[in-house]
């Protein structure tokens, strides 16, 4: 060990005074570093929230006025990457838990997830418009947008969804084959009930992760201020639209005001997963 | 449909989404390459990846500073934020009452959430005006771009290595303890030794958002494209350049910064390697700290 010489000098119990000074005041300046980006943000932010801001256009390119249409752009390109990203990490979970055995086709699988998982958002970005908006035509829309943020979103539900897949007692499988149902039949009237809090809990994650993306959407949603209706309309949702009012120096107010509403939005699908896990965790210690 | 037959489609249908994984990976790769490789053939290689300056208006798509400004962001945030999220993970498992445990670990968690524009937002309006009037210049800079990634990755590192940290049998503690060590002693010889797997894959995973952060570092860093003389000069990162430009690049200029991507790509694919590599020798060195 490096320290045997300050060892030697310091007797254990005055080190462990120390080190019981220096864990204690890590633990709180970093709290204090988390609260304080938190505190400022919804000191800033909440006194420009109300429901006029929530609820009515932004004027003058978001100067004044509200932030309603990011709002539904943040919901819908979310909504489009869960409903596209939710059955496939679903689905890819429960084959590699349920049906894989470990060869070359699995191990190559899980590599393309974890690769997928560490890619920078704004490579995703610079995909979405090679692909989605220029090659498949889709131009810059909340379809282009949701389905670059699906991919961003797969991977943390595929890894969720088969962590919970996998921690089920294998029990509860073994005693469905063994009275005759089929592997479809125990996967689907079985495990998936088993894991249903859990997979849950991962499709909140991915939304989460796609809800927060802004450098994935910066080429591929367009910037546009209206409502969007269609698939194929531009939209502008609220971290995009906190970067341009915040880098363009459109309007600081309205800036916080954004960004508050993103953070309760997370706050509020934090505790939501803390709930479901907490009430999954009471249900498995009750077996 | 026979039930056998049923059973195989079901199979192979989540075999297809299984591997639709592999197909994204590969669409990305292509897709990237095939528009980011002309700019590196028509500028050259080494001009590119060596190149001083980047100028688009003339010509030049050097992207050195770049790598430099990326590296040295990441660098400077991980020296700041690996010792005080791992300090403050063994806090969290080993030394924290459950009271001040269960307030600070949703706040981790929901930071965790937070989106990154939120903190780049905050540093552009608290923290650069702050590091201009105490460090002069214009605030902007390598070392204000850090900060923000440090309290970007730290709930990253704090909660990847409490979970390991948690994750070690408890006989280990038991025994050092049993044995006379002190808490701190068992911390430092047994504990940390064992969960140092999973501590590394915290710093790779907090390596890998900083390397991949954008649009914070946008609004912190400056975005000047130089080779950096001090910590509180301005820098680009790779990503910085992709965004700002892209949305007025054509032609060639369009390939440079898909080109840039493939760089980036490159940079993450070499952490992951890394990360395998380091990740399997602890594994067979120390042994019981699996995660």
């Amino acid at each position: 060990m490096g320290d045997c010489r300050l060892h030697r000098i310091i007797p254990p119990k005055i080190a462990q005074k120390i080190m019981d000074v220096i864990f204690w005041a890590s633990g709180i300046i970093t709290l204090l570093i988390l609260l304080m980006v938190i505190g400022y943000v919804f000191y800033k932010g909440l006194p420009v929230i109300n429901l006029e801001f929530l609820f009515t256009d932004p004027m003058d390119s978001g100067k004044a006025g509200g932030i309603f249409p990011m709002i539904v752009s943040s919901l819908y390109v979310t909504f489009i990457a869960v409903l596209v990203s939710a059955p496939i990490g679903v689905g890819a979970a429960l084959y590699l838990a349920e049906y894989a055995g470990e060869n070359r086709t699995v191990r190559l699988i899980r590599f393309g997830a974890e690769t997928l998982s560490s890619i920078p958002s704004i490579i995703f970005g610079l995909f979405g418009l090679a692909f989605f908006v220029i090659y498949l035509r889709m131009g810059w829309s909340v379809l282009s947008g949701g389905l670059t943020l699906a991919l961003m979103a797969l991977p943390t539900i595929l890894a969720a969804s088969e962590v919970s897949i996998e921690s089920i007692n294998k029990s509860y499988a073994q005693g469905s084959l063994a009275l005759g149902a089929t592997k479809w039949q125990t996967v689907s009237k079985v495990v998936i009930p088993a894991a249903l809090p859990g997979i849950t809990t991962g499709i909140i994650l991915g939304m989460a992760r796609a809800i927060a993306e802004a450098a994935a959407i910066l080429y591929t949603v367009g910037a546009a201020l209206i409502t969007p209706i269609s698939l194929l309309d531009p939209a502008r949702p609220l971290p995009l639209h906190l970067y341009i009012l915040a880098t363009e120096g459109i309007s600081l107010d309205n800036a916080w005001g954004t960004a508050a509403v993103l953070v309760i939005l997370i706050l509020i699908i934090t505790v939501t997963t803390n709930t479901l896990v907490d009430r999954y965790r009471k249900q498995m210690m009750g077996r | 449909m026979s039930r056998w037959n049923e059973e195989f489609f079901i199979e192979k249908g989540l075999l297809l989404t299984a591997v639709s994984s592999i197909i994204i990976i590969t669409l990305i790769i292509v897709f990237i390459f095939k528009e980011g490789l002309p700019a590196i053939q028509s500028y050259g290689f080494i001009n590119f990846i060596f190149g001083m300056d980047w100028a688009p208006s003339s010509g030049q798509y050097g992207v050195f500073p770049m790598i430099i400004g990326s590296l040295g962001i990441t660098a400077l945030s991980l020296l700041m934020a690996v010792p005080l999220g791992i300090l403050c993970a063994i806090f969290l498992a080993e030394v924290a009452p459950a009271r001040m445990r269960k307030i600070l670990n949703p706040t981790i968690q929901t930071l965790a959430g937070i989106p990154s524009v939120v903190y780049g937002f905050f540093g552009l309006i608290l923290l650069v005006p702050f590091m201009r009037i105490h460090f002069g210049g214009t605030g902007f800079s390598m070392f204000t771009a850090s900060i923000i990634l440090t309290i970007m990755i730290l709930p990253i590192i704090v909660s990847v290595s409490e979970d390991a940290i948690r994750s070690i049998p408890q006989e280990y503690k038991e025994a050092s303890l049993a044995l006379g060590a002190t808490h701190w002693q068992t911390i430092k010889n047994v504990i940390f030794p064992a969960a140092i797997p999973g501590v590394i894959t915290s710093v790779i995973l907090g390596m890998g958002r900083a390397i991949g952060e954008t649009l914070a570092i946008i609004m912190v860093a400056g975005n000047v494209v130089q080779i950096p003389g001090s910590i509180m000069d301005p820098v680009r990162a790779l990503t910085s350049n992709i965004a700002i430009e892209m949305g007025y690049a054509t032609g060639i200029h369009y390939n440079a910064l898909f080109a840039t991507g493939i760089v980036l790509i490159f940079m993450i694919i070499i952490l992951l390697v890394l990360a395998n590599y380091l990740h399997y020798k602890k594994k067979v060195t120390v042994g019981g700290g699996y995660l």
